[in-house]
């Protein structure tokens, strides 16, 4: 009889995730990195192979390192507002491709524009995990001094953008 | 007028459809022959009733009646006919009553073709889909109504998605719909069998036709809409692990796995509890597949407009369809026996594995896809998993599967010998081993997943020949009598399979061997791949009916000598002002030359991408060779057979292997 019951049991489970999933807004998790430095990272750039960027490079600014892939979906919806973010010049954003191929990436930013002052090609995943990247898109806020401020799992949309990025670069950005 | 004429037809059905979910069901238990006698004309009236309605709709939109919420949103005076009718089914609420019309469609065909079942399983069958029809119905009604009028009326419509304005539009949905809505057939003679307590081989031979049928509409539903993401999407890609094709492939897999079963169940008497349960998942992910595109819970290409009360209505609606027939499962099989035995080595055992081994893909295709949404609901985020997770978890699933898949039919029932089967099938081994070794290498490269793929589809055509080979000497007949000595059933697993092998050699020899490059184009300019010469000789403007295109013009020759012309387009759909890719391909079967157009550049110059695909054609070649197997099994004449004798219900049907 129980394991007859297993197959209920399996699906009960998942109704109560998909019930959660209509429900329930996506909240923001403290992740274990905030407050840590960014790990560190040297990976050719999209453009030139031949040229390697680190975290390094980017000591004395605030940044933005926003995690995307050509295959993915919700990279998509959070592309136009990367784009005119890049354009006002708030903050300067560095890209990481994730497990992606060299090609599709380089399509990718030809067709939907390139806010990106330069991206890392992290073809394995590799720096991905040092991050503790869950999915993509993923960005992280990464003050003057190489930690790590902020992180958002998921798209960044316009509210976030608004009420919770672009006020933390500010008080970051003033000495 | 029209419309609340579809309105009320809708209406009407949904009291049609509880009359024929309940009476019949509950006649079937009381052994009362009048409420049982309901489920037959309750089914046609239904069927007339949607047919009604769904003939409203399409007059809406061809009539171009903006007064329609639904046509306002889905269509344009300027759109073609042949679009404002697919656009019935181009949005949420019509893709609805395409579910309900093609689940009425079955459930006339179940009450025409069952006359030689009992009645009290033909009256559970019919109440259960009644059951069904009645959640689509009232979801339709509630929520989704797309007789909803529009007051005052649009001037005009706002077109419908240019995603979805291509030949393939009109015929993939439906289609697809045909084998997901198919499998409620099968779901409901699980549950009457469950009912009724009668689990027998009976059961699993009037279930099989069934089962094959929509599995061929959802392999061909699949492939077309493959095929159209390849040539509309402009990247050369033919399956992107999209939530909503992971949605149509999960029932394919469980349904895979339902078609072998039912055999085994049918033919030993084994596994029943598992080909109910396999029924009812195929079934079940149908319904959930609905639930994942309709509800917005996923963020998708295909997505249609969210509305929370939708999502909790599917989701309700699952609870109750998905979550009673599985504690129905839970009740009943543990009654019903356990059917014949059979040793490890056998050719049950070796289905079983197969069995088993689809069923976990289905369920990682089933996690990868729900992933996000689990990380969703405890609040980590948004986020895709995309390609990498499927393709590292899909590999490993799928490799022994199809070694299983060559050994299987040639093993024997009940109990098979591992020696015997090692010597017959040595040939078949050697061979496939030589060439995933050796062809690579001619071809230039040679990579373990390459050496692996092309072993598997050898070893597919391989054990076929060595099969069928075996059949024809044995029979001793001339050579044509000997091809009609076996049963068309097993002529179009043959068939099947030798599609499965097909299929592997062509994803094999795209993911190895395909080349691409992305140039910049002025007129004039060469580009150069695979050996060819790419010629871009400009744009021209064309206009279409409701859109503008920049038609390129790319001459493709060979060492001087011309091939072809491609002319890929990038449209700008007016109403919508949205841009769209229609890739050039000058198809063969040794290689597609694929280009397309990316963005304009100065100076008359362009983006422009050039693929090289050799043998991509043969994935859905492979695909149409397993529809057709389909085909082949259910032109069987003991189908045929069954049909002459279905008045005399003990009559003795012929089972062949």
């Amino acid at each position: 009889m129980k394991r007859f019951l297993l197959p209920l049991v399996i699906f009960l489970i998942m109704v109560a995730f998909l019930a959660i999933g209509l429900n329930l807004d996506p909240r923001e998790v403290p992740s274990p990195l905030v407050g840590k430095p960014a790990p560190a990272f040297s990976l050719p750039r999209l453009d030139d192979s031949g040229e390697m960027i680190s975290n390094k490079d980017m000591l004395g600014k605030v940044w933005l390192l926003n995690v995307w892939a050509s295959w993915c979906g919700a990279c998509r919806d959070e592309h136009p507002i990367l784009v005119s973010l890049s354009k006002n010049g708030a903050v300067p954003i560095y890209g990481l491709d994730y497990k992606d191929t060299r090609f599709d990436a380089m399509q990718w930013l030809a067709e939907g524009g390139n806010p990106y002052v330069a991206t890392a090609v992290d073809e394995s995943g590799r720096v991905g995990i040092d991050y503790g990247v869950y999915g993509v898109p993923e960005t992280y806020v990464i003050d003057k001094a190489g930690v790590i401020a902020y992180k958002q799992i998921g798209p960044i949309t316009e509210e976030v953008l608004r009420d919770k990025i672009l006020p933390l670069v500010k008080r970051l950005q003033t000495p | 007028m029209i419309p609340e004429i579809g309105h009320f037809a809708l209406i009407l059905a949904l009291l049609v459809a509880f009359i024929q979910g309940v009476f019949p069901i509950f006649g079937a238990a009381r052994g009362n022959v009048t409420w049982m006698a309901l489920a037959r004309p309750a089914a046609r009236a239904q069927f007339f009733l949607i047919a009604i309605a769904f003939v409203c709709l399409a007059y809406a939109f061809a009539t171009k009646d903006y007064s329609v919420t639904y046509v306002a949103t889905n269509s344009n005076s300027k759109l073609p006919l042949q679009y404002r009718i697919a656009a019935v089914w181009g949005g949420h609420e019509g893709s609805l009553l395409l579910w309900a019309m093609i689940l009425s469609i079955w459930t006339v065909a179940v009450s025409f073709f069952s006359k030689h079942l009992p009645d009290t399983m033909r009256a559970r069958i019919l109440g259960v889909m009644g059951l069904i029809s009645i959640g689509f119905l009232l979801f339709m009604l509630s929520v989704s109504n797309p007789f909803e009028r529009l007051i005052p009326a649009a001037m005009d419509g706002r077109d419908l998605n240019p995603l979805l304005q291509d030949p393939g539009m009109v015929f993939h949905p439906p289609m697809l719909y045909m084998g997901y809505v198919g499998f409620s057939v099968a779901f409901a003679f699980a549950i009457a069998a469950l009912l009724g307590g009668e689990l027998d081989s009976a059961w699993a031979r009037w279930s099989r036709p069934w089962t094959t049928l929509a599995w061929v509409f959802l392999t061909s539903g699949i492939m077309a809409g493959s095929n159209w993401a390849y040539y509309e999407l402009g990247w050369g890609g033919w399956w992107f692990w999209d939530a909503v094709e992971n949605a149509s492939f999960m029932p394919w897999l469980v349904g895979t796995a339902l078609m072998h079963s039912l055999a085994v169940t049918e033919k030993r008497g084994s596994f029943k509890a598992w080909t109910v349960l396999l029924a009812i998942c195929a079934f079940s992910l149908s319904l959930l597949g609905t639930f994942l595109v309709r509800s917005g819970v996923l963020t998708s290409v295909h997505a249609f407009a969210t509305d929370p009360r939708r999502g909790l209505f599917i989701l309700a609606f699952l609870v109750v369809v998905i979550g009673g027939s599985l504690a129905l499962f839970a009740w009943r099989a543990p009654t019903v026996g356990r059917g014949g035995k059979f040793s490890v080595v056998s050719r049950e055992s070796f289905l079983l594995a197969n069995n088993v081994l689809l069923a976990v893909a289905a369920i990682s295709v089933l996690f990868g896809t729900l992933y996000p949404l689990f990380l969703d609901a405890l609040g980590l985020g948004k986020i895709s998993v995309g390609p990498p997770y499927f393709d590292t978890v899909f590999a490993p699933l799928m490799t022994p599967a199809l070694f299983l898949m060559g050994i299987g039919p040639i093993a024997r029932w009940k109990q098979a010998s591992l020696p015997e089967l090692a010597i017959r099938l040595r040939w078949a081994f050697g061979v496939s081993v030589a060439t995933a070794i050796v062809l690579p290498l001619i071809l230039g490269r040679w990579t373990p997943m390459i050496g692996l793929g092309l072993f598997l589809a050898f070893w597919i055509f391989g054990t076929s020949i060595h099969l069928v080979y075996q059949r024809l000497r044995h029979s001793g007949l001339p050579f044509m009598a000997s091809i009609r000595a076996s049963s068309r059933a097993w002529w179009g697993m043959v068939v099947a399979h030798l599609g499965i092998a097909v299929f592997t050699l062509g994803v094999t020899v795209v993911k190895g061997f395909e080349s691409e490059i992305a140039v910049r184009m002025s007129p004039g300019d060469v580009a150069h791949l695979a050996g060819y010469d790419f010629t871009f000789e400009g744009v021209k403007e064309i206009e279409g009916p409701n859109y503008s295109a920049s038609q390129g013009q790319i001459r493709i020759t060979k060492a001087g000598v011309e091939r072809t012309v491609v002319t890929p387009e990038k449209r700008l759909y007016h109403v919508q002002n949205m841009p769209m890719t229609e890739a050039g391909i000058s198809p063969s079967i040794i290689h597609d030359l694929y280009a397309s157009l990316g963005e304009p550049l100065m100076d008359g110059a362009w983006s422009v991408r050039i693929y090289h695909k050799p043998m991509v054609e043969w994935i859905w070649f492979g695909c149409l060779m397993m529809a057709f197997g389909g085909l082949l099994a259910l032109s069987d004449r003991r189908y045929r057979l069954q049909r002459r004798i279905r008045n005399k219900e003990d009559a003795p049907l012929e089972v062949r292997a």
